[in-house]
């Protein structure tokens, strides 16, 4: 476990990538393979089933220290985060001779894995036996573990390239290998960085070819008979794979939802096999994409029942296709890929749609046409060049996402709450509000936009000019207006404003404002009936 | 009976023997705990500190014709109260002041750590009915390691740029966690330490004290191309993301403070490395402190005072805030 800490240390500290790729080549050198593949499991963001809660290990600490709540949550204010709060507060100063031999593997395996089937008192017995055997550097990273929270400050895309050079295979390798599901087990790390391509998993998808936001001039991207120009679609990125008789739908996530969506999974195995489609999941009827809210009641169900499966009706619109006859075809032309998807999926039917292509003459024709993303549920275009590879991760060049324009709104700051991690101590979670009647009503939380300048200059302000506490949150003078931007809108009965924004955040910090210059309650139900309107085809 | 100590706008004051400790604004009579900025300032009419502190407070405000140096110990009468300086542990010439009249013993703390410090005389336990202390780490997240431990940690660090051809920027306070820090790595290894200004002006009186450190160079008396490949550079917070750091080129940075403790504070600062070493009590000395000293009455300034206070009180003890401009250790 401490190699794994001071890797995760060094991750944390560090914001230079090479500093970050070296420091994962050195941990993943010197390891073993077991200890390895739970180091990338958590690395790539995969999560164990949270074991323990804050909560309770917050409540074990404080039963076995007997120290007083309140101590505890003036010392977590200063700190931010459970895991390190308790970690500091026990901190006896070194891991036991014991504790210092046993790997990470282990740890997982033979102790904090097991705590599923045990009472909460043996747990009890257990952790704080744990905490006892650790200094405070292990000891955050055991808390980290038990409550499934570890989040590592370092992107997929390193860690591709870390294991790439361990293994000395090309990176797109290492990233396919990635994909799916798979154990953190010894085999699995050997078999990660052997020079021979292993048994294909029937399962594991490709890794997804992602658009970068478009930047620079339309003009730059030359003739627009090159490209093809397709809506982009607001709905779940996918994968759908057709291989030994079995269907497996992905989502961008890297998660299965294929009984999520019965009704494309089942129609999917009239596919012929070995067959890989690259596309949206949308909610749809009447050949319409309906709102991002409806396909939303899906996500969360654990049963999928009749009255929801008709309520939400789905569509998988094809983009791509990344494997036909059991034949990778990722290194074939757009063109041609696409050319074989639209034969595939005419026949299929069902609720198999192609994503059109756009016909566009000249790039003047497509921002005009672009602005009727909004009335057709859309995000604005996708742009693709036509002889285009499909690559892995999010390389510019040939695939773009042109976005309209987000919506915004002024709004006032009315309450304040510290952030956590880098951000505890600092006030850096906002809420704010629009204007009703002559009073304030709250509209949307809002965490990030501001420059570290800013967020210190406000946090300043926030502290001089608190007018009440309700535990972390500090209710601030009304008074400061910023513009927020935000993706939707949709109506919600669990807010007050009865409304609810999509996605919302800071995009300037409107200093020529005052509070009475802010938006209304008024002015978003317009544009909330607006979008009701356009949706329902008004 | 009336307070020994109260607080007006100008310090803490005492009535009695009419003067302050450390005060903020001109006074007559100032009796000064230690050097550091926001307890000796200038302006006085007559200074009072240790023979240790003297020369370090006038290099810093220039010579005082009314200036008086005790020895820790050494009594000296305001009037009707009797007043003696002990050592605080907090850096060179650190002192706690001791008040006593008919009425008891008070005693101000100033800033103090009891962790061991080579580069000072330790803490000292002087009994008293009333204690004053600073609460600058007042929180019991605040624990620290032996200073040893953290110079071996630094060690560990200058050794690993050493072998990579980069330079370490140690950044630290340049009264007090710089000698320490020297002092401590004197007992590791003899390699030479360089410095800026800042901190370089400040070895004299530590030298002149008698206490052993590295051998240090100041970077002023070095040619602007030196090479500063392996080397360890000592520097004040206020230098770091400065111009001046471009000659160390290739470097890491560190910074030796207690606030290091917490991995937020850290991140947000930017640092490398963060070392945590402080010269203020942590939250287990603040506790072991009043309770040897016997006070039953204890009041806190600066930094998490709430907090202690009301631990305190649950304890059955006497305890209360003092709001004073102390600013402790600073967070920069």
């Amino acid at each position: 476990m401490k190699a794994f800490t001071t890797l995760y240390e060094k991750l944390d500290m560090t914001t230079s990538t090479n500093a970050k790729v070296l420091a994962m080549v050195n941990y993943f050198a010197t390891v073993p393979p077991q200890d390895a593949a739970w180091a990338l499991y958590f690395l790539t963001g995969r999560r164990l089933k949270r074991l323990i809660s804050s909560r309770m290990l917050r409540e074990w600490a404080l039963e076995m220290t007997g120290m007083p709540k309140w101590l505890y949550e003036d010392a977590y204010e200063a700190v931010g985060d459970t895991a390190e709060t308790i970690a500091l507060l026990l901190d006896g100063g070194r891991t036991t001779d014991e504790a210092e031999t046993i790997l990470l593997s282990e740890w997982m395996m033979q102790r904090i894995l097991p705590l599923q089937n045990m009472t909460e008192r043996e747990q009890y017995d257990a952790v704080t036996r744990w905490w006892k055997m650790l200094d405070m550097r292990e000891m955050f990273t055991l808390n980290k573990l038990l409550t499934g929270a570890l989040r590592v400050g370092v992107s997929q895309n390193l860690v591709v390239r870390a294991i790439a050079e361990i293994a000395e295979q090309p990176t797109a390798v290492i990233a396919h290998r990635l994909m799916g599901n798979w154990e953190p087990t010894e085999a699995f790390f050997i078999q990660l960085i052997s020079p021979e391509a292993e048994v294909s998993d029937i399962s594991r998808p490709y890794p997804f070819f992602l658009a970068s936001p478009l930047e620079q001039p339309l003009e730059t991207l030359g003739n627009p008979a090159d490209w093809l120009v397709e809506w982009k679609w607001d709905g779940i990125r996918s994968q759908l794979i057709r291989r030994g008789q079995e269907t497996h739908l992905w989502s961008r996530g890297e998660d299965l939802v294929t009984d999520r969506f019965p009704e494309i999974s089942d129609h999917a195995a009239l596919l012929p096999d070995g067959t890989v489609l690259d596309g949206e999941i949308l909610a749809f009827q009447n050949e319409k994409p309906l709102p991002f809210a409806v396909l939303q009641r899906r996500i969360g169900r654990k049963k999928l029942t009749k009255s929801i499966l008709e309520e939400a009706p789905v569509a998988f619109l094809a983009y791509d296709l990344l494997e036909f006859n059991h034949e990778d075809w990722r290194e074939k032309p757009l063109e041609q890929r696409r050319r074989q998807m639209e034969q595939l999926v005419h026949q299929l039917g069902g609720p198999f749609r192609v994503s059109p292509a756009v016909q566009v003459q000249s790039w003047e024709q497509a921002t005009v046409l672009r602005e009727e993303s909004r009335e057709r549920n859309v995000e604005g275009f996708m742009l693709k060049r036509l002889d285009s590879t499909y690559q892995a991760g999010r390389k510019r060049g040939t695939w773009w996402k042109w976005k309209i324009d987000p919506y915004t709104v002024d709004a006032v700051l009315i309450y304040a709450q510290a952030g956590s991690g880098r951000r505890a101590n600092l006030f850096t979670d906002y809420t704010f509000a629009v204007i009703h009647e002559g009073q304030l009503v709250p509209i949307a939380k809002a965490y990030s936009g501001l420059s570290d300048k800013e967020i210190q200059r406000l946090d300043n302000w926030i502290r001089r000019h608190t007018l009440d506490k309700y535990g972390p949150v500090r209710v601030v003078e009304p008074c400061h207006v910023f513009e927020l931007a935000f993706e939707g809108i949709a109506q919600s009965s669990r807010h007050k404003a009865g409304l609810a924004l999509r996605f919302p955040r800071i995009l300037r910090w409107r200093e020529d404002k005052t509070k009475d210059e802010a938006d209304t309650l008024e002015n978003l139900h317009q544009l909330l009936n607006n979008h009701i309107a356009i949706r329902e085809g008004a | 009976m009336t307070p020994l100590i109260i607080q007006d706008e100008k310090g803490l004051y005492c009535p009695a023997g009419d003067f302050y400790v450390d005060p903020w604004r001109p006074v007559e009579r100032a009796v000064i705990t230690h050097a550091h900025g926001d307890h000796a300032y200038s302006g006085h009419q007559a200074y009072f500190c240790t023979r240790l502190s003297s020369p370090i407070i006038q290099q810093r405000l220039g010579k005082l014709e009314r200036l008086k140096a005790l020895e820790y110990g050494e009594p000296i009468e305001f009037g009707p109260v009797r007043v003696s300086l002990h050592p605080a542990g907090h850096i060179l010439g650190s002192a706690q002041v001791r008040i006593e009249s008919k009425d008891g013993v008070w005693v101000v703390s100033g800033d103090y750590k009891r962790t061991f410090d080579p580069s000072c005389n330790p803490f000292e336990v002087v009994p008293c009915d009333t204690l004053i202390t600073e609460t600058t780490f007042g929180l019991p997240i605040y624990k620290w390691q032996p200073g040893e431990k953290v110079a071996q940690d630094i060690l560990a660090w200058w050794e690993t740029n050493r072998l990579a051809g980069k330079a370490c920027v140690l950044f630290c306070y340049a009264l007090g966690k710089a000698q320490r820090i020297l002092a401590e790595l004197a007992k590791l290894t003899d390699r030479p330490v360089y410095l800026h200004g800042a901190i370089a002006s400040l070895i004299p009186p530590y030298e002149a004290a008698g206490i052993r450190m590295l051998p240090t160079i100041p970077v002023s008396e070095m040619d602007k191309n030196h090479s500063y490949a392996g080397e360890l550079i000592l520097a004040p917070p206020s230098a770091f993301k400065s111009p001046w750091l471009r000659r160390f080129d290739p470097y890491e940075t560190g910074f030796a403070s207690g606030w290091m403790r917490v991995r937020g504070a850290k991140r947000r600062r930017g640092y490398d490395r963060g070392f945590v070493l402080s010269d203020h009590a942590d939250w287990s000395e603040l506790l072991q402190t009043i309770e040897e000293t016997g006070a039953h009455r204890v009041y806190a300034t600066h930094g998490n005072s709430d907090t202690l206070v009301r631990y305190l009180n649950e304890r059955g003890l006497e305890a209360s805030a003092l709001k004073t401009q102390y600013e402790g250790e600073q967070e920069e």
